[in-house]
């Protein structure tokens, strides 16, 4: 187990406090300057060496995003922004960093903002989070009190101003250029890669996006150095992680542990353990509900690293661990999941727009028993049609979970399935977007 | 995409008042010259506020125009995100997460007491005007589930009791203490903290 001194959140149940006294205590805002006196190529080479992976959801080496900044700024400004829309069902790290961690964020937010050359950075925070919002700000005025933010932060010559700007209830606006789209004071639907944001960003200059917790934990790695950080958790898989764990455990909570940790350890030591036991355990969702769900067999063994995860068909995701045990009915958790996702699709690309609606009709329909063993293939080929098919990743994101009901629980859909009726009623009519609406009970 | 209604009663006119038109000036500073546009999602913001938390399509035409923006933008914008209420609601407003890992420990109780107690239907006032209540996808609070967000504050760690006694509060004009009703302190694991034991500011 993870060592209490080698965890970076130390103040994860807000024990100690969150304003800048208590922080500056646990050692934030400490070295700041020397770390930025070291220059922006010290910075970008730690972050390659200490093989960070980005916390919000994808994975990809945080080192590499950021050289891909433009070395010298030229005329169009940088832009650092934070993807602090958590809204991933299962998910609810960044709310407590944002909480009980505010200063780290924003440490992280100025050195990150000098490796790249930004003098502005955007947080973008979710809505429904107005209290973390405010505290947040609370904290940003705590920082430039003591003239860590603003004109020559920290003494170090960099200015840096942070804005907060609030969402309203998007779940799209979490992927970046939805984000930056949202920003600008758009509707948020993605925009087509390439140009990526690193280049063609926020207003058309160059960007970079950022989850909560992945800027969080850099002023960590530059004090402690990237040999530290390395020697946590696997290789390419390393470091520690927030693991949000929910659903059906004694006691559900957020901890923070070493990144390959065994799923089954952390459910049965931290989360007090499955409700009814292990023997109850149905599935477990490992990463938020974009991820394909484990069966329980699955679970016995696997550990929690973007590597193992993707080899068991699943993935890491955001580490928003779901429990359901076998009081549950797995085909309607999995339907209320595609409605989330039929409620949050931007309606841009038309496989998804459509797709959606359709995956969570015939999810409602196979959980009441009323569908036939034709569509339980019919279901995996919409699942298809979606993924890939679309500008961003939403696509995989909704007929994911879906697969993955298919591909461990198929022999459970089809005990409730039924043969194709002899006499069909109207069966040439093709099966139109909005049918549902034509059928008597639901009109 | 929300289906979003559209309030068939529309108020005239629609104005900042002077304390928001400060407020606005300093949101619209927030972002580089040119770029006011940035601003109208933070602009709708305070017109809901001012509004009995709803927006009236007044205030969408004010805007458009205070940002020079096509009226269709900010409509459209309005329209796009599910926090903005083109219609009015409660004086309390309670919005239900039912997402997965909320309906797994039990979030259909709770709408079944706002069924009960508020409306029978979604977006409807309760009798005394005060109160209404709808089902929201992922609050993002899901290790305190099940929660409900009233207005701005979170409500988390629900049971029927607890619940109970919230929203009849809320129907008599009393706003209930936020955060858990178990006393839960934070994420913590309920029955005491596993990990960060003897941790002190150093």
């Amino acid at each position: 187990m993870l060592k209490d001194e080698d965890r970076i959140f130390k103040n994860l149940y807000n024990d100690l406090g969150w304003n800048i006294e208590s922080s500056i205590k646990r050692g934030e805002w400490s070295q700041t300057k020397e770390i930025i006196l070291k220059g922006k190529d010290f910075i970008i080479n730690e972050l390659k060496a200490s093989e960070l992976r980005g916390r919000g959801g994808a994975g990809f080496p945080t080192g590499l995003k950021f050289s891909f900044a433009p070395k010298e700024v030229g005329q169009r400004p940088h832009y650092l922004v934070i993807n602090a829309d958590e809204s991933e069902p299962g998910t609810c790290k960044d709310r407590d960093i944002i909480r009980f961690e505010p200063h780290k964020l924003i440490e992280g937010c100025l050195i990150s903002s000098y490796a790249i050359g930004a003098k502005s950075c955007y947080i973008y925070i979710r809505g429904e989070y107005f209290r973390e919002g405010e505290r947040l700000q609370k904290a940003i005025d705590q920082a430039y009190e003591k003239n860590f933010l603003g004109k020559n932060a920290c003494n170090s010559g960099w200015n840096l101003d942070i804005f907060i700007h609030y969402g309203a209830g998007a779940y799209i606006c979490g992927e970046e250029t939805a984000l930056l789209e949202s920003l600008e004071g758009n509707k948020g639907q993605p925009r087509l890669k390439p140009p990526f944001p690193a280049l063609v960003g926020l207003y058309g200059c160059p960007t970079i996006v950022s989850n909560v917790e992945t800027i969080a934990v850099i002023p960590t790695i530059l004090k402690r150095g990237a040999k530290w950080f390395s020697s946590l958790g696997k290789p390419k898989n390393t470091g520690t992680k927030i693991f949000c764990i929910s659903g059906n455990v004694n006691n559900p909570c957020n901890v923070e542990e070493e990144m390959g940790i065994p799923l089954k350890e952390l459910v049965e030591k931290h989360a007090g353990g499955v409700v009814g036991g292990w023997s109850n355990l149905q599935a477990i969702i490992p990463g938020g509900s974009s991820m394909p769900l484990l069966p329980k067999n699955v679970c016995e063994t696997i550990t929690m690293d973007f590597d193992s995860l993707v080899k068991a068909k699943s993935g890491l995701g955001t580490a928003g661990i779901v429990v359901i045990n076998k009081d549950q009915d797995i085909i309607r958790c999995m339907a209320r999941i595609a409605r989330f996702y039929k409620h949050e699709s931007c309606g841009q690309c038309t496989p998804c727009r459509e797709g959606c609606g359709w995956m969570w009709r015939m999810l409602e329909r196979m959980a009441d028993g009323d569908s036939t063993y034709k569509e339980i293939d019919l279901l995996h080929d919409v699942t298809k049609q979606i993924e890939g098919h679309t500008i961003c990743a939403f696509g995989e994101g909704s007929s994911w979970p879906v697969q993955g009901l298919l591909r461990h629980f198929r022999k459970e859909i089809e005990k409730r399935s039924h043969d194709e009726p002899l006499i069909k009623k109207k069966s040439n009519v093709p099966y139109l977007i909005d049918q549902h609406l034509l059928e008597k009970d639901n009109a | 995409m929300s289906k979003k209604k559209i309030s068939a009663s529309q108020p005239d006119s629609f104005e900042f008042t002077n304390d928001n038109l400060k407020k606005v000036g300093s949101e619209i500073k927030k972002y580089p010259k040119k770029r006011e546009a940035s601003a109208v999602m933070a602009l709708l913001y305070l017109a809901q506020n001012q509004n009995d938390n709803w927006i009236p399509l007044a205030a969408i035409k004010y805007i458009a125009k205070f940002l020079s923006m096509p009226y269709i933008k900010v409509y459209e914008v309005a329209t796009f995100y599910s926090m903005f209420n083109l219609s009015p609601v409660g004086k309390y407003f309670v919005q239900v997460c039912t997402t997965t890992p909320c309906m797994i420990r039990g979030a259909k109780k709770i709408t079944d007491i706002c069924k009960k107690y508020i409306s029978q239907n979604q977006n409807e006032l309760s009798e005394n005007k005060k109160c209404s209540w709808t089902e929201v996808e992922c609050l993002g609070a899901c290790v305190n589930a099940p929660m409900m967000q009233i207005n701005q504050d979170y409500f988390e760690d629900l049971n029927e009791n607890s619940t109970d006694k919230i929203i009849n509060g809320l129907l008599k004009d009393e706003f209930p203490e936020p955060g858990s009703a178990r006393n839960r302190k934070s994420n913590m694991p309920e029955s005491g903290k596993t990990t960060l034991l003897n941790i002190k500011n150093a």
